[in-house]
């Protein structure tokens, strides 16, 4: 379903694959499982290297002994922190527009100091995987525990261990908004709540894990990087600059990449140090990470606790909100995005949606002994519009106003645009209402309604739980940037017509599975008038693309797809202008049809663009003098208009709670988004489903179990639960198109939506259900177990 | 060092005989010894389904078999599979959905869905779900599977009970 509310022309309206649901080309060779991960290359001469890991939570190591590992079949070499010395440069992980923001120095393999259960210590390089696993319980390893800081709530007393004593404390950032005389606006309210919510770490659980292969050839002093990973120019910069190469000797190729969602965009100890023993030995040395490396040494996200409050008066107006996270990111901050964007986004997108005026929110970031976290799909957002419905609801509830009218009454009027939001947040122009227009007719929402009265009366209770939202896509330099970070905010495209009369479109962002490469494909084709088959799509290699930021913060459809667009458009004029000089045409009367240069006027050929590619490549003898065909044209977009281009949309989430065992039934899940123009609205709607279900994921099963001692209780597959297909409902979604006018394009981002809104609207619906029983659930994940305690049926166990 | 022991077996129509040793895993041992790779390696003990591959037409988890267990028997990976054009209904679907994203889970994901026709012709889509289950996938929310396979389902039905043409 699409409802266009603005035009505004592009010069696209002879689109033919632009808003199309067209299918992706290269989704033909991962069907027949021919698709190439990392794992799935094999090198002459390549080592595989496993990791012994910290495992404990905090330790010192006293005695280290490799000699009998040493003596196992197939074993290379055996390397510890100081074999890396000299090879691999330590990193500081911190950005400076996140004021006083503190790290340790971190290496690429833990010399003596264990910061966490998972932490690479020692490197077993051997011939085979096997060999080198079956040689690592033979490492002797001892070492000292240290006072374990597991709990954030307790990280920054005045008695509490500190992790690095270098920091002085285990404060990592903290930040504060204010937008003045909030206290008072709170205590003239007719209506304060306040309520804390608990999130539950988590983490990506791609089905691919992390994977590098790194070939170094000594002799011209080049490295080769396969890589499972979203940003390669970003790891190009960093393995250049930390392993000491030139930046135009170091390639690194992401091929096909098993699923990413934020895990694989940052780097991890292990690349390095897999990077420098490949250096070190001169071959090509392979690390897959297993499943249960994976669970304790991927970054983990979400372990946030906000106590919130709402300010509201009687006829519904909400005045402010205020908010207090702490969140604990492990003893290290990720390089080189950090561990302080999730809560940094946190206190930009609370509150997000309405037009309160007053707003404060600290913020504080600890440093704990557990693994690292960072940026992961929705980064902050899921937290943040957690806090906010829940809040909303909260105060409907207490109002007595419906949930849907007490949001009407309060979302940023559709025609109030730009305008800032009491965070700080530019808005350049978003269609709350008319989302809520939209979703209120799809769920039906007074029948809905009427249902869940009746029902309850028989004892079944079912919850609508709503959830408006803002999601931060296209952003400009002021991620990254402007912190110091070398983590390109533009990237690049280069269109090119090709001799055989094909068109070539290389493009800095890369695909994990979106669809991005489709997108690419559907713009470049409507832009010079081709079939979709006669395009072709290379991403994912620093030695053939333009240099560009890659996959992250939603930005590839308007970032990447900007590019495409003005390097077409570039192109285009370039063909016309040759054949317009060639033909003896004047210019402007010509355009591009159907794979050939055509006279607007007649509609004639002039001629096809296989033939004038021919002509260029082959016969330039031909040409008259003075002209040098190029064919080829690169251009580069970045969003400088605003530091972020907002999109907005709302969830409904329905679900049956069964008060007799806990268990919570979805029964169906809407979605109405708005992210400008929808390029593909198939892809779009799966981005957004997936999005949707890895929302619920969070809110409803997983979660990183500790133990008071830092220790992962459930490292595997079959004990952290992911959500399967029996459990997860239909997932209806719509679109407003409010395009943005930062680009020709019009594009904003569409991947994290569904991420950022589906823990509230289902937390909301959960609760809407449980009304009867005058209890309400705010930590996440909802288990069972955490509904039958806040019904009574059982009482909390220690 | 264990001993090593000699299997053959059928692997995708063709005979192998190939030295193992016996604690090695049917999926590492197509990875790695016959360099077979378009099933692969995601859970490791049987949960994700990345690694499902059929032992004697029936669908297995390649992670939990053997591959001494394999000893005789044919072996069809999705390489194999999609040559004899016994997914190729599926595939379409799939593609027509969208229903794979990154594209890890979707070999098993394929060969499950087939033994899902198969088994169950008559699926509802709750019953595809559950089928379904084993198979995890993180980018899709499953969907667009679940309508893939339930398009496929439909075609077969409409297919078989349209009436005969007589000559």
């Amino acid at each position: 379903m699409l409802r266009k509310r603005h035009q505004n022309d592009v010069g696209l309206d002879e689109r033919r694959y632009i808003g199309s649901p067209v299918a992706r080309p290269n989704a033909r060779r991962l069907l027949q499982g021919r698709g190439t991960y990392v794992d799935d290359i094999a090198l002459p001469r390549m080592a595989h290297v496993v990791y012994w890991r910290s495992p404990v939570a905090h330790a010192r190591i006293t005695a280290f002994d490799s000699s009998f590992a040493r003596m196992m079949p197939g074993i290379i070499g055996i390397y510890q922190a100081s074999d890396l010395e000299g090879v691999c440069k330590p990193w500081v992980a911190t950005l400076s527009h996140l004021a006083g923001m503190k790290s340790a120095v971190q290496y690429p393999l833990a010399p003596g100091h264990l910061c966490w259960q998972g932490e690479p210590v020692y490197a077993i390089v051997a011939e085979s995987r096997r060999e080198a696993e079956d040689a690592m319980p033979y490492l002797q390893v001892q070492w000292e525990e240290l006072p374990v800081v597991a709990d954030m709530e307790h990280a920054l007393d005045a008695d509490a261990p500190v992790i690095h004593p270098e920091l002085g404390d285990n404060l990592c950032f903290t930040r504060t908004i204010d937008t003045g005389n909030v206290s008072a606006a709170f205590e003239g309210a007719d209506l304060v709540v306040e309520e804390t919510y608990h999130f539950g770490r988590h983490t990506g659980v791609t089905m691919e894990t992390r994977s590098v292969l790194a070939d170094f050839n000594a002799a011209d002093n080049t490295l080769t990087v396969y890589h499972s990973h979203q940003a390669p120019h970003m790891m190009q910069d960093l393995y250049s600059r930390h392993l000491d190469l030139p930046e135009g000797s170091v390639r690194v190729i992401c091929k096909d990449v098993g699923g990413s969602f934020g895990i694989k965009v940052h780097s991890y100890p292990d690349d390095f140090a897999t990077v420098a023993l490949a250096k070190i030995l001169k071959r090509p040395v392979k690390f897959v990470a297993d499943r249960l490396e994976s669970f304790a040494s991927d970054i983990h996200a979400r372990e946030h606790r906000v106590h919130a409050r709402l300010a509201a008066m009687t006829d519904g107006r909400i005045v402010g909100f205020e908010i207090d996270d702490l969140s604990g990111v492990g003893p290290y901050s990720v390089y080189p995005r950090t561990s302080g964007i999730e809560g940094n986004q946190v206190l930009n997108i609370t509150g997000g949606p309405y037009r309160h005026e007053h707003y404060r929110a600290v913020l504080r970031v600890v440093f704990q002994n557990k693994p690292p976290m960072s940026q992961y799909r929705g980064v902050g957002h899921p937290i943040a519009c957690a806090v906010t419905e829940g809040m909303v609801d909260l105060a409907a509830q207490r109002l007595g106003i419906d949930p849907l009218a007490l949001r009407r009454m309060n979302v940023m009027p559709d025609d109030s645009y730009p305008r800032t939001g009491a965070s700080g947040i530019k808005l350049e122009g978003l269609s709350h209402e008319a989302c809520l227009d939209e979703i209120e007719e799809m769920i039906e929402y007074a029948r809905l309604r009427k249902e869940q009265r009746e029902l309850r009366s028989q004892g079944v209770y079912r919850g609508i739980g709503i959830a408006s939202m803002v999601e931060l896509t296209n952003p400009g330099a002021a991620f990254y940037g402007v912190g110091g970070a070398r983590i390109a905010a533009q990237d690049g495209a280069t269109v090119r017509l090709d001799a055989g009369g094909g068109i070539s479109v290389l493009v800095s962002v890369g695909e994990q599975g979106q669809g991005t490469e489709t997108i690419f494909a559907q713009i470049a084709a409507d832009t010079l008038s081709m079939p979709l088959g006669s395009i072709r799509v290379v991403t994912g290699d620093t030695g053939v693309t333009p240099y560009g930021g890659g996959t992250w913060a939603s930005r590839g459809a308007g970032i990447g797809g900007e590019a495409v667009l003005q390097a077409s458009i570039a192109l285009s004029a370039q063909v016309i202008d040759f054949a317009a000089r060639i033909h003896q045409r004047e210019r402007n009367g010509l355009a591009l049809a159907d794979g050939a240069v055509v006279d607007t006027s007649t509609g004639e050929t002039v001629v096809r663009l296989v033939d004038l590619a021919t002509q260029a490549y082959f016969r330039p003898d031909t040409l008259p003098p003075g002209i040098h065909p190029e064919l080829s044209a690169t251009r580069h977009y970045a969003q400088r208009d605003y530091p972020f281009v907002f999109t907005n949309g709302v969830h409904v989430s329905h679900v049956e709670v069964d008060v007799e065992t806990g268990m919570v039934k979805l029964l169906k899940h809407w979605v109405v988004e708005d992210c400008g123009r929808v390029l593909n609205p198939m892809l779009a709607d799966e981005q957004i489903r997936g999005a949707v279900v890895q929302g619920i994921g969070g809110v409803l099963f997983e979660e990183c179990l500790y133990d008071a001692g830092g220790s992962l209780r459930n490292g595997n597959m079959a004990d952290y639960l992911v959500p399967m297909a029996a459990e997860m409902p239909d997932i209806e979604v719509a679109h407003i198109e409010t395009p943005t006018a930062t680009s020709q394009l019009g594009a904003k981002g569409a991947g994290e939506a569904g991420t950022a809104g589906a823990p509230a609207a289902v937390m909301n619906a959960i609760n809407d259900a449980l009304v009867p029983f005058n209890t309400r659930l705010t930590s996440h994940p909802i288990t069972p177990e955490k509904i039958l305690i806040a019904l009574g049926t059982v009482s909390a166990s220690k | 060092m264990t001993e090593r022991m000699t299997i053959r077996l059928e692997v995708n129509g063709r005979a192998v005989s190939c030295e193992v040793e016996p604690r090695t895993h049917l999926i590492d041992f197509l990875r790695d010894s016959l360099q077979i790779k378009g099933a692969r390696v995601g859970c490791e003990h049987g949960v994700c389904g990345a690694c499902t591959v059929r032992l004697d037409g029936r669908m297995v988890r390649g992670c939990l078999v053997l591959a001494v267990q394999a000893q005789n028997a044919r072996v069809e990976t999705i390489e194999g599979a999609s040559d004899r054009g016994d997914l190729a209904e599926l595939q379409a679907a799939f593609h027509a959905r969208n229903a794979l994203q990154c594209g890890f889970c979707t070999a098993g994901m394929l060969i499950a869905a087939a033994e899902l026709i198969e088994q169950k012709p008559h699926a509802s889509r709750d019953e595809i779900r559950k089928f379904m289950s084993g198979n995890y996938c993180r980018c899709t929310g499953y969907q667009a599977i679940v309508d893939a396979i339930e398009d496929v389902l439909e075609a077969r039905l409409q297919r078989t009970s349209a009436p005969v043409a007589s000559c």
